[in-house]
C-alpha cells in the first residue's frame, strides 16, 4: 500500500479516477437504456389514449392498434384549426407549455384550471370510421388538491357526448381524491353531455353528493368524489376550462361546421 | 462461512436498520402503501447497498480519509442513477409510482451508514453480504408495513383483491388512514414493539428513573 494516502497528489488522483469511472458508468447506462425508456413512454401515452377512446387494447400490439385506429392532428387553439406549425409525431404539449415561444400566459380570471401557462398548440386524436369522425380524444390537465391531473377526455362524433375521462398522472390523496382512477366512478362519465343545447359554455361538472337521474341538468352532472371536494372542484374546473373558449370550444365548433 | 451468514442474517432481526438503528424511515413511509412498490423499492435499496459496499470496500485502502464521505457519495449516487435508469427501462409502471423515491435512495442513511461503518473496514466479499443483509432487513420492514397498509387500506395484496371494497360493490369499508404515510409510523412502531418483545436485549436501559410519587404536599 502507498506510504500515505492523504497526500495531495493521491487525493487528486483518486478523485479524478473515481469521477471518470463513475461518469462513464452513468452515461453508459443513460445512453444504452434511452431507446427502451422512450419506447415505454410512448407505449404508456398511446395506451392511455386508447383507453380514453374506449378501444380495448388488452393483449394486442398497442403501437400497431394506435397507428391503425387513431389519427394525430395538431390544433391551433386560438384559431381552432389544424396547423402544421409543429411536427405531430414529436410535439410535446407539456414541454411546450413551459416554452415562452410556444405558450401563452393565462390571465388569473381565465385560468380556471390553475395551469398558469397554456401551450398554443395541442394535439388531438381522432378515431375515424369510413371517413367520418367517430370519436375525438382531447388531452386535458388542471390542478386538483395536491397536484396537476393529466388526462384525456374523449367525445363521441357529435362532439358533445362524453365517451370517457381518464387521468394518467396525478398525485391526489389515495382513497379520496385518488378515486378519480376508480373504474366505478369513471363509468359515470360515458353518455354525459358537455354543452347544453344551443350553448357554447360547457355545463358539465361534478356536484356534491350523487346525481338524481331524471332531474333537470342530470346529463351535465357527475357524482362528486366523497371526501375530496377540492379534487372534485379541480376536475370540474379543468373540464370547464378545456371545453371553454380558451380550450377546445373554437376547434369543436369548427369541426362541427366542417371548417378545419 | 458462518461469518458471512452472520452478516447476512443479523440485520434482518437482531440489528435491523429501521427497527434498531432507526435509519431510512422516511422512504419506508412513502413507498409502502402497496406491496408492489414496497418490493421493488426493497430490491433497489438492496442492490444499491450491496454494490456500494462492494465498491467502497474494494477501494477502501486508496480512499484518502479526508474526502472519504465524498468518495462514498459519488459511488452511491452513480449506482442510484443506474438503478433508476434500469427501472425506467424495464419496470416503467412501478418506476412511475416510485417517482422521486428511487432518486432519494442516495439520501437513504442505510446505504451510507453501511459504507462508512462496515465497508471501510472489511474486505469486499463480506461487505457485499453485509449490504445484502441490510437490504433484506430494510425489505422485511417494508413488506411488513406494506402488507398491512395494502390489505386494510385497499383490500388487496399485490393488487389482487382479497377483501372486496364497498366502493366496488363488496362489504369491506377501506381504512383511509392506512393509505396515508403517517400510518406507517404506527406500523413501524408496532414492528419495533413486537421485535423487542421477542428479543429483550434490544430494549434500551431507561435514561432516568421517574421519581416516586409521594403523597406529601410540597412545602
Amino acid at each position: 500500500m502507498s506510504a500515505n494516502k492523504d497526500t495531495i497528489g493521491k487525493t487528486i488522483t483518486v478523485t479524478v479516477l473515481l469521477c471518470v469511472i463513475c461518469s462513464v458508468v452513468v452515461s453508459a447506462a443513460a445512453v444504452l437504456l434511452k431507446p427502451i425508456q422512450v419506447a415505454n413512454k410512448e407505449l404508456d401515452r398511446k395506451s392511455n389514449i386508447l383507453a380514453a377512446a374506449n378501444i380495448d387494447y388488452a393483449g394486442q400490439d398497442v403501437i400497431k392498434l394506435f397507428d391503425e385506429r387513431i389519427k394525430t392532428k395538431i390544433v391551433d387553439l386560438e384559431t381552432g384549426k389544424y396547423t402544421d406549425a409543429v411536427d405531430a409525431a414529436t410535439y410535446d404539449a407539456n414541454k411546450a407549455s413551459k416554452d415562452p415561444v410556444l405558450s401563452v400566459k393565462l390571465d388569473r380570471a381565465d385560468d380556471t384550471a390553475s395551469i398558469k401557462r397554456q401551450a398554443k398548440y395541442m394535439p388531438v386524436y381522432l378515431v375515424e370510421k369510413d371517413g367520418q369522425i367517430e370519436k375525438v380524444v382531447l388531452p386535458v390537465h388542471g390542478y386538483g388538491l395536491w397536484s396537476t391531473l393529466y388526462g384525456f377526455l374523449a367525445l363521441e362524433g357529435d362532439l358533445n357526448t362524453v365517451v370517457g375521462l381518464g387521468f394518467y398522472a396525478h398525485a391526489e390523496t389515495p382513497g379520496l381524491g385518488g378515486e378519480v382512477d376508480n373504474p366505478k366512478w369513471k363509468a359515470l362519465w360515458p353518455g354525459k353531455k358537455v354543452y347544453a343545447e344551443g350553448s357554447s359554455e360547457p355545463a358539465l361538472g361534478l356536484i356534491k353528493g350523487s346525481v338524481t337521474p331524471g332531474a333537470p341538468g342530470a346529463e351535465h352532472q357527475i357524482d362528486g368524489l366523497a371526501g375530496a371536494t377540492l379534487t372534485s372542484n379541480g376536475v370540474s374546473n379543468l373540464v370547464k376550462f378545456w371545453m371553454g373558449k380558451n380550450g377546445y370550444a373554437t376547434f369543436l365548433a369548427n369541426l362541427k361546421a366542417g371548417e378545419v | 462461512m458462518s461469518a458471512a451468514k452472520d452478516v447476512l442474517l443479523t440485520p434482518v432481526a437482531k440489528n435491523n436498520p429501521i427497527a434498531l438503528q432507526i435509519l431510512g424511515v422516511c422512504s419506508a413511509l412513502a413507498v409502502t402503501s402497496n406491496l408492489n412498490t414496497a418490493l421493488v423499492m426493497a430490491l433497489a435499496v438492496t442492490a444499491v447497498t450491496a454494490f456500494s459496499n462492494l465498491f467502497v470496500s474494494i477501494i477502501r485502502n486508496h480512499i484518502p480519509s479526508n474526502i472519504r464521505i465524498i468518495c462514498q457519495m459519488t459511488i452511491i449516487a452513480s449506482l442510484v442513477i443506474v438503478v433508476d435508469q434500469i427501472l425506467k427501462a424495464y419496470a416503467y409502471d412501478v418506476s412511475k409510482q416510485l417517482s422521486v423515491f428511487v432518486g432519494l435512495i442516495i439520501t437513504n442513511c442505510i446505504v451510507m451508514g453501511r459504507a462508512e461503518a462496515f465497508a471501510m473496514q472489511n474486505p469486499p466479499g463480506i461487505s457485499f453480504m453485509d449490504g445484502i443483509g441490510n437490504g433484506l432487513g430494510y425489505g422485511a420492514v417494508l413488506m411488513f408495513v406494506g402488507f398491512f397498509r395494502e390489505l386494510f387500506g385497499s383490500g388487496s395484496l399485490f393488487g389482487i383483491e382479497i377483501l372486496p371494497l364497498v366502493t366496488n360493490g363488496g362489504w369491506y369499508q377501506a381504512n383511509g388512514l392506512l393509505l396515508l404515510p403517517p400510518s406507517a409510523f404506527f406500523l413501524i412502531g408496532a414492528f419495533i414493539w413486537i421485535l423487542r418483545t421477542w428479543d429483550k436485549s434490544q430494549v434500551e436501559k431507561p435514561e432516568f428513573e421517574l421519581a416516586k410519587n409521594t403523597k406529601k404536599e410540597a412545602v
